[in-house]
């Protein structure tokens, strides 16, 4: 019944909104430094997925680096440019200083 | 893989567009412990950040149910909710979460949380303690720590900020006889979800208050959000802990040892002022002191470092010229 | 089946006549002269009569929010209060309102604070007139508990979907025992069939309620509380006509037009009070005096058409109120002239605060309010009837 009587065009009664509908709005657009993963110390020990405030730090499986000296392929971890606001915390956490703070570019 | 499938989010509680500030601890430890909660559950939550940032019509970040009436009763239209779906049946498989910054919990909210826990209402209530009332532009609440400077607690010639200690909220819940009760962090971010899990596993009231670093009104460096966290709990000044069913399980302690206050107060400008003023370092051995008292009551004596425990003799003495002027 | 009248309190046929309506979470909090609704109601479930969730709020703030939030799931709530409890659980009856959540409450209409009054007056509900919240007035124990029927069955229609509120007057209808029908279940299950919400919270469906407007919508989100309110007028008569089908005697509707046909002067009046009004209009009549009463049912929304066709032609009006703006004048007085004004029409209307916390106003003060109309008086002000001058001290201290 939601579906039908909630929009992002109109009021609804009561003014109740659409669940989960904020992806409208691309907060990655604030940023002013972006996080580089450099994808070759990280042992995917997931820090910078937890501790993104807002969860744009993926696993990405389809590519992996080799940690050197061992025999273990560790997925890539990347972040979603639309919503990431470059707070850096996932450049702090991350244990094995993987990912760097760069200043973002126009 | 293309970047929707590579990006999902069809499974969070939070959709991502929310305006919470950059290396907001709060949204971290939202997303975390609704995320651990799961979609089936209905959220209440009180007016401030956490329900701006979420929920400007109509792009809402909830994905499960959730209503916002005002700022003080998150706790009792969690209780009516909780009453609606039991009196209907509706409850099994489905928790009811409060939610609600220090602010609206601890001070303006307490009447109803306190309503809510003495009624053994069953609902867990979530309070992101900042430590101000943030949404309103950082003034002072129950929660702000001693000599925080806030707007309604400034630092001045004659201030040294919030002139107050934390109130022990998590105390008051206590009190009140409830199955569990934690305080968790959100620089301890992989803690968040068992300390939600083991909540959830207890039917009855159920509260946990968890220390968001605010990088905006602590003027501290968004990046450094866990970090500051972490340093709250690893110098004493915000223990952590649980209450399950009366019994107290205090987080273990730091591996490197406990630290000197400085190391968590020096990054936050909302105490830069006692690194500053004239004098400063007394109120910083006064807040070292707090500290000292902290790690006692939760570790014992024997954990308390030394340095820790020359703070509370030096505060005693400067509370002695005060009592020598009395009688004199 | 057979309704039996019986002799009972105020209250506890309002609490019964509640328990008819089948509310799923009952939350009250204690206040005089409200009480006896709420003691009598945790008695019925305590019973096993109702089954109705009954939560030990811990204040009246409390209650309104936990039935808002029980409304929000999708339950039909129940709370009473009066005076203090109102004005503190007012803050939560906007939202309510804002939120078209079909909630009723009572309201044992008590005099407000300070001084310290536990009697009747009007203040405490006037005093949240704006919010959209809709208003019935029940004049004595039978109309407040068929009210409480009609007040559901408006707030849930979809056209609606507002908060009720009956209000009935402290002491003078809460405490005194009238014989009352209270309306048979059966008869009161097919009246009002269960409630089904529009939108509610559901894990399975899930919604956003209470999110924040700007500047750019928040004024239609408003409008659109004072559009239900408005829209109600017809579902209230609606909502009586069928109350007479079902239980086979007339009750609830807008107003009530007591020897107005041919009336020279009107009284218009809301409440209980309205009794001691109909003697002095029926004895005075009896003497050749053309003087009727409306008494104001529903007073939010304001039913200014049903208004018109009974005072259009009158030639004073003299508005009795329990209420006053202080700063300002009367309550349902400027209504009144309001009502004539954009109609063109330019009666003298006379306006009275007869009492505030409780000290009634006896017969011959009607009987002196209407003598005065009659001989053409024209009152230049509001006027706080038979004001003991001799107890005031004075007004400014030390002068």
């Amino acid at each position: 019944m939601s579906k039908e009587l909630l929009s992002t065009e109109k009021l609804s009664i009561g003014c109740v909104a659409p669940p989960a509908a904020s992806m409208v709005n691309k907060t990655g657009t604030w940023r002013t430094q972006r996080p580089v993963f450099k994808n070759e110390a990280c042992i995917g020990c997931r820090a910078c997925e937890l501790a993104c405030p807002e969860g744009c730090v993926f696993e990405d499986p389809e590519h992996t680096h080799v940690l050197e000296g061992k025999d273990r392929e560790v997925a890539n971890r990347v972040f979603d440019p639309d919503f990431c606001k470059g707070c850096g915390i996932c450049a702090t956490e991350c244990p094995v200083d993987d990912i760097d703070m760069v200043m973002e570019e126009k | 893989m293309a970047s929707d499938e590579l990006f999902d989010y069809s499974d969070r509680v939070l959709t991502p567009g929310y305006t919470s500030c950059l290396g907001c601890g709060e949204a971290l430890a939202m997303r975390i412990v609704t995320q651990a909660v799961g979609k089936n559950a209905v959220f209440t939550n009180c007016t401030g950040c956490s329900e701006i940032f979420t929920s400007r019509y109509p792009t809402s970040s909830w994905a499960a149910p959730w209503l916002h009436s005002l700022f003080e009763n998150s706790a009792a239209i969690a209780s009516g909710v909780y009453y609606a779906l039991k009196h209907k049946g509706k409850l099994e498989g489905v928790n009811v979460i409060g939610t609600g910054g220090d602010g609206g919990t601890a001070d303006i909210g307490l009447q109803c949380l306190s309503g809510a826990a003495e009624r053994g209402d069953d609902l867990l209530y979530c309070c992101w303690d900042n430590e101000a009332y943030m949404n309103t532009g950082i003034q002072r609440s129950s929660l702000t720590p001693l000599d925080a400077a806030t707007t309604t607690s400034p630092s001045g010639k004659a201030s040294w900020g919030n002139d107050r200690p934390k109130k022990d909220l998590p105390a008051i819940m206590a009190a009140h006889h409830i199955p569990y009760v934690g305080v968790g962090s959100c620089g301890y971010y992989r803690e968040l979800p068992k300390m939600v899990k083991k909540a959830l596993s207890y039917r009855g009231p159920k509260y946990l208050q968890v220390h968001a670093v605010c990088p905006l009104g602590w003027r501290s460096d968004p990046g450094k959000t866990c970090e500051i966290a972490r340093l709250a709990f690893e110098t004493g000044c915000y223990p952590l802990y649980e209450i399950i069913e009366g019994e107290m399980k205090a987080h273990k302690p730091p591996k490197g040892g406990w630290k000197p206050v400085e190391e968590y107060l020096k990054p936050q400008g909302r105490f830069r002022h006692l690194f500053r003023q004239a004098d400063g370092e007394q109120q910083i051995v006064r807040v070292q002191a707090l500290a000292a008292e902290n790690i006692r009551r939760f570790y014992g004596d024997d954990e308390v470092p030394d340095f820790a425990k020359e703070a509370e003799k030096k505060v005693a003495d400067m509370a002695e010229p005060q009592e020598a002027e009395a009688t004199a | 089946m057979a309704e039996t009248q019986e002799i009972l309190e105020g209250a506890m046929a309002v609490a019964h006549a509640v328990s008819r309506c089948r509310p799923e979470v009952v939350a009250a909090y204690p206040i005089t002269p409200q009480t006896h609704i709420s003691e009598e109601l945790s008695q019925i479930v305590a019973d096993g009569d109702l089954n109705a969730e009954f939560v030990k709020v811990e204040s009246e703030f409390g209650a309104a929010s936990v039935i808002c939030g029980a409304s929000a799931a999708g339950a039909r709530a129940y709370t009473a209060t009066s005076s203090q409890g109102l004005l503190l659980m007012s803050e939560v009856l906007w939202n309510i309102a804002g939120m078209r959540l079909p909630i009723v409450l009572a309201c044992a209409n008590r005099s407000i604070s300070a001084p310290l009054s536990i009697w009747c007056d009007h203040q405490d509900a006037e005093a949240i007139r704006d919010a959209g919240i809709i208003q019935l007035y029940a004049e004595d124990n039978q109309e407040a508990c068929d009210q409480h029927l009609i007040a559901y069955k408006v707030a849930e229609d979809r056209r609606v979907l507002l908060p009720a509120m009956v209000n009935l007057d402290g002491f003078l209808l809460t405490h005194v025992f009238e014989p009352t029908i209270i309306p048979d279940q059966d008869l009161s299950d097919q009246y009002l069939p269960p409630y089904e919400a529009v939108m509610k919270l559901d894990v399975n469906d899930p919604a956003t309620f209470g999110a924040f407007t700007e500047p750019d919508k928040c004024m239609e989100g408003r409008w659109m509380v004072h559009d239900a309110c408005r829209r109600s007028l017809p579902v209230i008569e609606e909502a009586s006509a069928e109350f007479e089908k079902i239980f086979g005697r007339p009750s609830g509707g807008l107003l009530e037009e007591f020897h107005t046909d041919d009336a020279d002067i009107i009284l218009v009046a809301k409440g209980s009070l309205s009794g001691t009004i109909k003697d002095v209009v029926e004895e005075m009549r009896a003497e050749g005096t053309k003087v009727g009463l409306m008494r104001i049912k529903t007073y939010r929304p304001w039913p200014e058409e049903a208004i018109l066709r009974v005072i259009k032609d009158a030639k004073h009006i003299a508005v009795i109120e329990r209420g006053a703006s202080f700063g300002a004048g009367g309550v349902m007085t400027p209504e009144i002239k309001e009502t004539l004004f954009d109609a063109g029409l330019q009666i003298p209307v006379s306006g009275y605060c007869v009492q505030l916390g409780g000290r009634e106003v006896p017969p011959d003060g009607i009987r002196e309010i209407v003598d005065r109309a009659a001989k053409g008086e024209k009152q230049t002000a509001y006027e706080y009837f038979r004001l003991k001058e001799d107890i005031l001290p004075d007004l400014v201290p030390g002068a």
